[in-house]
């Protein structure tokens, strides 16, 4: 029978589309009014500003040293952040592939991500305080002379970011190195290749994929850092970060259209550097990372 | 110059074990292979066929033996430095690289000059006859394809010694016989020695010189395929090779061999071990033979037709269970009388 006697419902059905399909529009309309509307709507907002003209709140942003500088900020925080975090990730997921307990390790691990970043903040600041464990340890072995100053400063968010990005990315990379088939490894193995050069040339580019991926995602969490960054950091100074201006447009100032110019300038960076993360990744290998038939 | 293994004279492998913990996947194998040998390591799975090539590829540490290459001894190196090839059940192709790069791995590794790995690469792919497929990625071939890469990427580095996993195992039927006389034909080439690990028997019988069968991590027999067919050393190892008839019976020394009885009937058979007492009885189906007025009377239960004969399964009137070939048909509910041979009735002691 060719495709034209089919009936159209025949002809939905193989592409997939039957009564079961309708079942995905409460999640499209869910993603509707709580993602894409909110965002549609801070865009039309962020170009009628209180005063000027359409763009004078991109105007403002870009004139203000302390506006424009937030952005450079931020990525100072968050580029180390992301990357060492990914970077640690690695060898770690690379060791825990080859444990037996495994699931005891990832548990531990993601106990701060379930904490949220609040109460690792709280711990935080009260941890590394002046009279906290870690100064008091290192003042009882004399390593230091007086208490190191890790919280209220630039080390004070980068540390909780750490804490609370490292599992994320550490989860991430697990799952894509362990889906990497171990004989791939051994092949190597018994071609000559040492470990290293293993990694070098069969691990690294199977991983490279999803490392890209993990690091745009450890990225925009770390660049939208918030609560850590009044907590540990110095919000008047050095972690100045771009969600505290667009906070203080919003909830001290309550310019809204300039808050939501903030927040579109965010999206913009994130949306700016993920591109070129997923950009990066066609130039490796895309393919699958197994290529046994049974 | 064409591709020849690097020469070597032996691989002793002396008393080597493998524990996990509370099990002895591997006990004992003792095994010298010389240069040019095709040596099958057959057996059930779980049998520790595969512990032991991975033993011997330097993937698994030896608890106990030691492995030497004429006069150097290898088990405390790693697989790196052993400069063994081995071919993986599921090929291990790295499926990031093209079948070109697969193939010269080994070589940059070694890193050898530029001119030397494209030559000796397409020298390897000429071997297994994909010249024209070496700028594809692993994942646009066939089954039978890959495997072929996996051999070229193995023998490539010219290895004295070349592992095999199972590699036919993953592919249909006809390919199978295909490569089966591919990878006898590239051994025979190379001149290389060959270590083979598969539980078809058929597979063994047909490329090996020398199989080793192993049975729960214990050497059960080693000897060239027409010794294991025609004479195994044990019941287990009879089974295996196709026995499929194992009986028990008593066993009394009778005319020109040893007494037992199958089905209720005396047949004489040729004894393994001391006769006397309890004994296992192994009959390969295609030596019990429909004859009329044989001693042997069973009803036929299924008859399949085998194009050639048919196989067919009968019982006596004690319960045993008896499975035969005949050339003439048969359907089930049939009496037949069935007989061997003397020197087709093996007789174990229990």
């Amino acid at each position: 029978m060719s495709t034209t006697n089919l009936t159209l419902r025949q002809r939905l059905r193989e592409r997939g589309l039957d009564g079961v399909t309708l079942l995905v529009l409460p999640g499209v309309l869910f993603v509707l009014a709580l993602f894409i509307y909110p965002f549609l709507y801070g865009l039309v907002l962020s170009f009628q500003p209180k005063e000027g003209g359409w763009l004078a709140n991109y105007q403002k942003f870009f004139s203000e040293p302390f506006l424009y500088e937030t952005i450079s900020i931020t990525l100072l925080i968050a580029v180390p952040v992301t990357v060492l975090n990914v970077v640690l990730s690695v060898p770690v997921a690379l060791r825990v592939r080859l444990m037996k307990h495994q699931r005891l390790l990832t548990t531990i691990l993601v106990i701060p991500i379930t904490l949220g970043t609040v109460m690792v903040a709280e711990g935080l600041l009260t941890y590394l305080g002046p009279r906290g464990w870690l100064n008091r340890t290192l003042l009882e072995f004399g390593l230091v002379d007086s208490p190191v100053r890790l919280i209220h400063n630039y080390w004070g968010v980068m540390l909780s970011l750490v804490i609370t990005g490292f599992p994320f990315t550490f989860l991430l990379t697990l799952s894509y190195v362990t889906g990497i088939d171990p004989a791939l490894e051994q092949a190597g193995a018994m071609l000559g290749a040492r470990a290293r050069e293993r990694f070098r040339r069969i691990l690294l580019p199977l991983l490279a994929p999803g490392l890209a991926i993990t690091l745009a995602l450890a990225f925009v969490q770390a660049f939208t850092v918030f609560p850590s960054a009044i907590l540990l950091g110095a919000p008047a100074g050095p972690t100045r970060v771009i969600s505290i201006v667009a906070y203080q447009a919003a909830f001290e100032q309550y310019d809204y259209p300039l808050a939501s110019a903030i927040a579109m300038l965010m999206a913009g960076v994130q949306i700016l550097i993920i591109v070129a993360l997923l950009g990066a990744r066609t130039l490796v290998f895309r393919g699958p990372v197994s290529t046994g038939k049974g | 110059m064409a591709i020849v293994s690097r020469d070597f004279r032996e691989l002793r492998l002396d008393r080597i074990s493998r524990d996990f913990g509370q099990v002895h996947a591997l006990r004992d194998l003792t095994l010298t292979v010389k240069r040019g040998e095709f040596v099958a390591l057959l057996g059930p799975s779980g049998c520790g066929k595969s512990t032991a090539l991975n033993c011997i590829a330097g993937l698994l540490q030896l608890t106990g033996g030691a492995i030497w290459l004429d006069e150097q001894r290898l088990d405390a190196l790693g697989p790196e430095d052993r400069g063994f090839g081995m071919v993986f059940q599921n090929y291990a192709l790295f499926p990031h690289m093209t079948v070109r790069r697969n193939v010269g791995f080994g070589l940059v590794t070694q890193r050898r000059p530029r001119e030397e790995i494209e030559r000796r690469v397409n020298e390897a792919l000429a071997l297994v006859r994909l010249g024209d497929q070496g700028d594809k990625l692993p994942g646009q071939l066939s089954g039978g394809q890959q495997q072929r890469v996996a051999i070229a990427r193995a023998i490539v580095v010219e290895p004295p010694l070349v592992l095999m996993d199972e590699p036919l195992s993953n592919l249909d039927a006809k390919l199978r016989l295909e490569m089966r006389a591919e990878i006898r034909r590239i051994h025979t080439m190379l001149g290389s020695c060959t270590i083979y690990v598969t539980h078809d028997q058929e597979e063994a019988l047909s490329l090996a010189d020398r199989i080793v069968v192993m049975i729960e991590g214990q050497t059960r027999q080693i000897g060239t395929p027409e010794e294991l067919y025609a004479r195994p050393a044990h019941p287990d190892v009879a089974e295996f090779m196709g026995y499929r008839n194992l009986v028990r019976s008593r066993a009394e020394a009778g005319d020109g061999g040893v007494a037992v009885t199958v089905g209720g009937a005396r047949l004489i058979g040729t004894p393994f071990d001391a006769v006397g007492g309890q004994a296992v009885v192994a009959i390969r189906p295609d030596h019990l033979r429909v004859v009329g007025g044989g001693p042997i009377a069973a009803t036929v239960e299924i008859a399949e037709y085998h194009g050639r004969d048919f196989y067919a399964v009968a019982r006596t009137a004690d319960g045993t269970e008896l499975f035969f070939r005949s050339d003439a048909r048969l359907s089930a509910g049939e009496q037949v009388r069935l007989d061997a041979s003397p020197d087709h009735v093996l007789v174990y002691a229990a």
